[in-house]
């Protein structure tokens, strides 16, 4: 079906133990090869963990599926040193338009602060993605891949699981010290623990249609009939091509547009992803003079549910097989993402004997967290595009209708919250403030990126937290003003590498101490994952070393 | 400051003839949609979450308690 983009076949390997029927152990197996497992193993083989990544299938994601990718996902990447090639294939943008009919009525921009490394979000095929990462893992000698490699059992033991795998030349049995499950919503690990996995269906159904235009061609109808320049993401109400329902428009790169439908509850699922069906739908939207080629189709019903704890025993989730939201707010594959950032670097400390397993509850903490804000952002977005009841349905209407001249309605107008991170205010990793600070980096917060000299040459904040430790990360200790005496400060088996914004960095813009309330004096102590653990108005080696220890959960 | 359930129209008889006069020529489905609009109206002008949330539990349960069983 796909004209724009061919589908490549990994290889599958039957392994040394299944061919010699050994039952070999391995520190650390994934299950998944969707972008948060493959997310996940990369940052796992940088840190140092040997890894074994599984998956059924031998190829990439088949269709667009996840296309939207939000600036945090993006610096994670970054820092795993793949984020170059995904910024520079897909198309960067920052502008929504809403529009109720045929009427422009809100228009929201998502970075409205510049001097970001990284763009506010980037629309680009999933398959583009795990393309990209599949390359990165691949070159790794940390990480095996295994295609067409299902795990078909799992038992829990007290310091392993057994897995049995099954392949093309049968089933064969390993042993894992920790899982990571990353085999998406309709997860068979998840099945396996006996995990629940509840929340809220919705009954709408959206039809998902990637077309192929010609380049420009879009852009000259769409000015044709005065809508102005090329959509990014362009959101309407009750269309005059599709009356009654939504639809979603969104640019992606290799002149691919991805459209949602809203169909209602009563579609026929089946019959309405026959091209017969879904051609006169685009006609009536592009216009009849547009050809246009039909790449990939889908009918979507939403849930948005969360199993009950991230952690089952040597088994954790990551990703859609932890969480499963609704399209609206590119809040799944994102927030996946910064499932995998989370995990990495405590799953390393407790392998390495360094964290008490406890380490991996902050986990739970943390993400649970983060899964439960977006869930809510996810329900709310939805409940707005398709309101389950006569009076939802006329508030949402009032709403659209006021806002076409009254900006206080506007902001009630929810298209979809666009994915941002979640912080972890509540964390119990982070070290309360003893001090006043003004700005948005308090504990448990990612750090806002920032432009600074190093060395002579321009560079970022968020890839010198990571160069002075390499690509695996560390503690950093960002200390403003005066060296502080010390180059380090450590502590139960970790260390904190100071940072000195005046002698190792030059803050040349001041956007640095502007963002993050730099004072002379004032010291950050940075995670491995680039959020703020703890900050203090001076440099007290006592408070940095207790804050280390409560940051690996040694107490 | 709390919801005011005090009165504090000045001329009640004068707005409840105005609000009625408001819809007399719309059918049901847009005097029902004028009724939300309004609600949203008045619900941004008075902004405070507070008062919003007392205003919106006294109407709830002073239907409920009306409700026939």
């Amino acid at each position: 079906m796909s004209k724009s983009y061919t589908y490549p076949e990994f290889e599958y390997r039957r392994s040394a133990a299944q061919r010699e029927g050994r039952v070999e152990r391995h520190p650390l197996v994934v299950i998944g090869a969707g972008p948060i497992g493959l997310t996940i193993a990369l940052d796992c083989a940088q840190r140092g963990l040997t890894v074994l990544l599984l998956d059924d299938n031998n190829t990439v994601s088949f269709g667009s599926r996840a296309v939207c990718y939000a600036k945090r996902p993006l610096e994670i990447w970054d820092r795993l040193g793949v984020a170059t090639p995904l910024v520079d294939k897909g198309v960067r943008w920052q502008v929504g338009k809403v529009f109720l009919e045929d009427q422009l009525i809100y228009r929201f921009d998502l970075l409205p602060e510049s001097h970001h490394k990284m763009p506010a979000m980037i629309n680009l095929q999933q398959y583009y993605v795990e393309q990209t990462l599949v390359d990165a893992c691949e070159a790794h000698t940390k990480i095996t891949l295994g295609w067409k490699h299902r795990l078909v059992a799992l038992q829990q033991h007290d310091d392993h699981a057994r897995l049995t795998v099954e392949t093309p030349d049968g089933r064969f049995d390993l042993l894992a010290d920790w899982v990571i499950a990353c085999d998406g919503a309709n997860s068979d690990t998840r099945q396996m623990v006996g995990a629940s996995f509840s929340g809220q269906f919705f009954e709408d159904r959206f039809l998902i249609a990637d077309v192929v235009l010609k380049p420009g061609a879009l852009a000259k109808a769409q000015n044709a009939r005065g809508l102005g320049t090329v959509p990014e993401r362009w959101f309407w109400f009750d269309p005059p091509f599709h009356r009654g329902q939504s639809v979603l428009l969104h640019k992606q790169c290799d002149d691919v547009w991805r459209i949602d439908f809203q169909l209602g509850r009563d579609a026929d699922s089946e019959l309405e992803k026959r091209p017969e069906r879904v051609i006169p739908r685009i006609q009536a939207m592009l216009g009849p003079e547009l050809p246009f080629d039909l790449e990939w189709v889908s009918v979507y019903q939403f849930a948005c549910r969360r199993i009950d704890k991230l952690r089952y025993g040597r088994v954790i989730f990551a990703g859609d097989s932890a969480h499963q939201v609704s399209p609206f707010g590119a809040r799944g594959a994102n927030t996946g993402v910064q499932d995998a950032d989370n995990l990495a670097w405590k799953l390393k400390l407790v392998v390495d004997g360094i964290a008490p397993e406890s380490l991996l509850d902050s986990y739970d903490d943390e993400r649970a967290f983060a899964a439960d804000d977006n869930l809510l952002n996810s329900t709310r977005a939805t409940d707005f595009i398709s309101p389950k009841s006569r009076v939802s349905l006329r508030f949402r209407n009032a709403v659209l209708q006021l806002a076409a001249t009254e900006a206080f309605a506007r902001p009630l107008i929810n298209s979809g919250r666009l994915s941002t991170p979640t912080p972890y205010t509540h964390s119990p990793l982070n070290t309360p403030d003893d001090a006043s600070f003004a700005g948005a980096m308090k504990p448990g917060t990612n750090c806002v990126d920032a432009p600074l000299r190093h060395q002579g040459q321009d560079g970022w904040l968020l890839n010198l937290l990571n160069t002075l430790h390499g690509p695996a990360g560390g503690f950093t200790l960002l200390a403003f003003g005066p060296r502080p005496a010390l180059e380090h400060v450590a502590d139960a088996g970790v260390c904190a590498r100071v940072l000195n914004v005046g002698g190792d960095v030059e803050d040349v813009e001041g956007l640095l101490a502007q963002r993050y309330d730099g004072q002379p004096g004032t010291v950050y102590l940075i995670r491995p994952d680039q959020h703020v653990a703890a900050r203090w108005r001076s440099f007290e080696v006592g408070k940095i070393r207790a804050a280390l220890r409560r940051c690996i959960a040694a107490h | 400051m709390p919801l005011n359930r005090q009165p504090n129209i000045a001329d009640p008889d004068d707005f409840y003839r105005e609000l009625i006069e408001s819809q007399r020529e719309l059918d049901d489905g847009q005097a029902e949609m004028m009724t939300t609009k309004l609600v949203l109206i008045l619900a941004n002008h008075v902004g405070d979450r507070e008062v919003l949330r007392e205003a919106i539990v006294l109407a709830r349960d002073n239907t409920l308690a009306h409700a026939t069983p």
